[in-house]
């Protein structure tokens, strides 16, 4: 270790024009500005698609219901899916890898700092794109508007016999370009983290977030690159009267459904391995102790990347496949609760003995351990077959993968927030506010997605814009849009207290969690050349070596 | 490089899987068996591409310029001509034999795979051009070695590509 902490004086921004500030964002190719830009993009989606899932819950909240038109409600929840996944998660988690990944390993960029800027600025425009739908989709014939074939767009329903208009080609354009940036930005972490690694940095000294973005590379790389394929499959059969998925002319609708779920199911693992990444990089801090169990950790997420390959047709039970098929797709789910498992009890062990402090960062991880876990549980039910065949497209299957997406990767993209706020902004956010918002959005969360289990479990299928009453839906229903308003009110906490602190917040300094990696040991908000002497490590805490010169890691590992 | 051509060999990957499925699935004619023919020449010339390169690679490594540009040029041609023949091929397809994209489920999944492949073709000779231009005005010099073996791996995987589109669409597929 030979790097010190390096005062730098941010460049005046009082006085300059506007224009010229503006354009040293659009024009930036430095990691931690594209970061933050992701960042930034992906919560205006965020606040879009929440959006979008309100009017849904608002619409849902008694029967017959007449707030917005079956039209309307089957595009809001084709926007809602597709905006969550493609322009809010993937943006978030590739924004804190891009700022995250090359200040662990101590390098001054990414490999290739241009490749970052267009990945981010083609994936905005796929996002533009998908949003000017909107008033774009109308096209030549003058039906559809925003796309309403839902977020997996199962064959033929987006044939151009059923998706008249241009709907469904914003749909898929925008989609496309924002696999192109996905991909870009995956070839960029990998590269990153195999070459541009600090001296004394082997493979095994990596922070397990660089491991875990590795990891997520490698996903991106395999599983984005189907859906592109697929996706101009479907071009060419709306565009220039190709057969691919036309059941006329012999093309399998259920091919579609192979390609699609070959992306869809890794690109859960393409989300959620961030996410274990900000839980192994918070808990042991706020634990005070070494992460547990760093080897078995690295393996388990390389088990789980591969296991992700072989689950997808899980998705695909109530389809029809051979005995043999079903077996396989149960067997291979099942077996990826293993390692998932394994990280659990890590991350457990990582806070047993440990002097925890419950920060903010702190209570989402922990909320995150104890939601990943029930949505690991009722992922295992569905993964047996028969029970699938029973709940599968019912609420039970929404309110299971809203478990892993909000109650899993959600908290702990809260907690990433206040626990890089300090290293991106220079400024400490509210603790107060903080943990007001994990109360607030963890009793919304519960409300809407625990209940939500309930009518998924009596027989509501979901994208149903209303439902006769009677059922014993009608309570659960109430009660899950009542929890929306909680969570409404959790963000708008969240997102007041990122903007009071941005500005006003106390002065954080380099290192306000006494934490042990590297991006602590440069000034908050880094400067541009991130390191002023690229720093030496000789174990996987840096900068507890550093703290603690009398008992450092390296004698022990 | 290595993680564009991962990316890239699974968008083929699905592709040939498409290819593969719907063989013979096609309720109209024209079937493959009735309209293809082995394109050994171009095979030839393709896969000889791939020599081409790495010989040009070598000399511009130990920094014999002239050799370089000449090895060069003929990986150009060589390229240029599997395009041009790919060309032929398509225009006997769609005026003999009238078979399109639109036709059946043959044409869509052979033109998209086929022409995939082709357009990769494409882009590697504006790649390939851009650097003979280059050459010729004598700015390549030996330290651009590494970047036109960046280059050269991506052309050696556009062959390898050929090899299991062949085998695909010409072997199993007639």
């Amino acid at each position: 270790m030979s790097s010190v902490s390096v005062t730098y004086d941010n460049p005046p921004t009082a006085g300059r024009p506007i224009v010229e500030i503006l354009h040293e964002w659009v024009t930036t190719v430095d990691h931690k500005r594209i970061g933050i830009l992701y960042i930034l993009y992906a919560l205006v989606f965020l606040i879009f698609g929440g959006a979008e899932a309100t009017i849904m819950r608002l619409q849902l909240i008694r029967p017959h219901n007449d707030l917005v038109s079956p039209e309307v409600f089957d595009r809001m929840f084709t926007m809602h899916g597709t905006t969550m996944i493609f322009f809010f998660a993937m943006p978030i988690l590739f924004g804190f890898v891009n700022y995250l990944v090359p200040l662990m390993i101590g390098a001054r960029d990414m490999a290739f700092p241009r490749l970052n800027a267009f990945s981010f600025w083609i994936s905005a425009f796929g996002g533009l794109l998908l949003y000017f739908s909107f008033f774009g989709g109308n096209g030549l014939y003058g039906a559809g508007n925003a796309p309403d074939v839902g977020w997996f767009a199962y064959a033929p329903l987006t044939s151009q016999t059923f998706s008249l208009g241009h709907s469904t080609d914003f749909w898929t354009i925008s989609v496309l370009l924002s696999g192109v940036g996905s991909v870009g930005t995956a070839i960029n972490i990998i590269t990153t983290v195999l070459t541009m690694r600090c001296r004394g940095m082997t493979l095994g000294k990596m922070p397990l977030l660089a491991w875990l973005s590795l990891t997520m590379g490698g996903l991106v790389i395999l599983c984005v690159s189907p859906l592109t394929a697929a996706q101009l499959m479907l071009l060419i059969d709306r565009y220039l009267g190709g057969h691919f998925f036309d059941t006329q002319a012999g093309g399998s609708a259920v091919i579609w459904m192979h390609f699609f779920w070959i992306f869809g199911h890794p690109e859960v693992y393409v989300l959620a391995i961030p996410a274990f990444a900000f839980a192994s990089e918070i808990i042991p801090v706020f634990s005070r102790k070494a992460i547990f169990g760093y080897p078995v950790m690295v393996a388990a997420t390389l088990a789980i990347g591969f296991i992700s390959m072989s689950v997808w047709a899980h998705h695909m039970f109530t389809v029809g496949m051979t005995a043999a098929g079903n077996t396989f797709f149960v067997i291979s789910t099942m077996a990826i609760a293993v390692p998932t498992g394994i990280k659990i009890f890590n991350w457990l062990a990582t806070m047993w003995g440990g002097k925890i402090q419950f920060r903010t960062p702190m209570l989402f991880c922990t909320g995150f351990l104890f939601q990943f876990l029930i949505a690991g549980l009722t992922g295992v039910m569905l993964a047996a077959a028969p029970f699938d065949w029973q709940l599968s497209n019912s609420y039970f299957v929404v309110a299971h993968f809203h478990y892993v997406i909000v109650g899993g990767i959600l908290f702990t993209i809260f907690g990433a927030f206040y626990y890089w706020f300090p290293k991106m902004s220079g400024r400490m956010y509210n603790e107060w506010l903080g943990k007001l918002h994990f109360w607030v959005f963890v009793i919304g969360f519960h409300l809407t997605f625990d209940f939500m289990h309930i009518p998924g479990i009596l027989g509501m299928p979901r994208r149903i814009y209303t439902y006769e009453p009677g059922r014993g839906w009608d309570v659960w229903n109430l009660i899950v849009t009542i929890g929306v308003f909680f969570q409404a009110v959790g963000m708008l906490i969240f997102l007041g207290n990122l903007l009071w602190s941005w500005w006003h917040g106390a002065d954080a300094g380099s290192d306000p969690w006494d934490a042990w990696t590297l991006e602590w040991s440069t000034a908050s908000p880094p400067p541009a050349y991130n390191f002023a002497v690229l720093p030496e490590v000789r174990s996987r805490r840096p900068l507890w070596d550093l703290k603690h010169p009398e008992d450092p890691d390296w004698h022990y590992e | 490089m290595f993680g564009l051509i991962a990316a890239e060999a699974s968008i083929f990957t699905i592709f040939v899987v498409a290819y593969l499925f719907y063989l013979g699935k096609s309720p109209s004619g024209p079937q493959p068996a009735a309209v293809l023919h082995v394109p050994v020449f171009l095979t030839v010339c393709l896969l000889s591409s791939s020599l081409t390169i790495h010989m040009a690679v070598r000399q511009l490594r130990q920094a014999r310029i002239r050799a370089f540009v000449w090895w060069w040029l003929l990986t150009t041609t060589l390229g240029a001509i599997f395009l041009a023949g790919t060309a032929r091929e398509w225009r006997h397809l769609i005026y003999d034999e009238g078979l399109t994209l639109q036709t059946n489920l043959f044409g869509t999944t052979y033109y998209s795979l086929v022409g995939l492949h082709a357009f990769h073709v494409v882009v590697g000779l504006v790649f390939l051009t851009v650097v003979l231009v280059f050459a010729l005005r004598g700015q390549v010099r030996q330290e651009h070695s590494e970047r036109t073996e960046v280059l050269s791996m991506y052309w050696h995987f556009v062959d390898s590509v050929w090899v299991v589109v062949f085998t695909v669409v010409y072997i199993i597929g007639r």
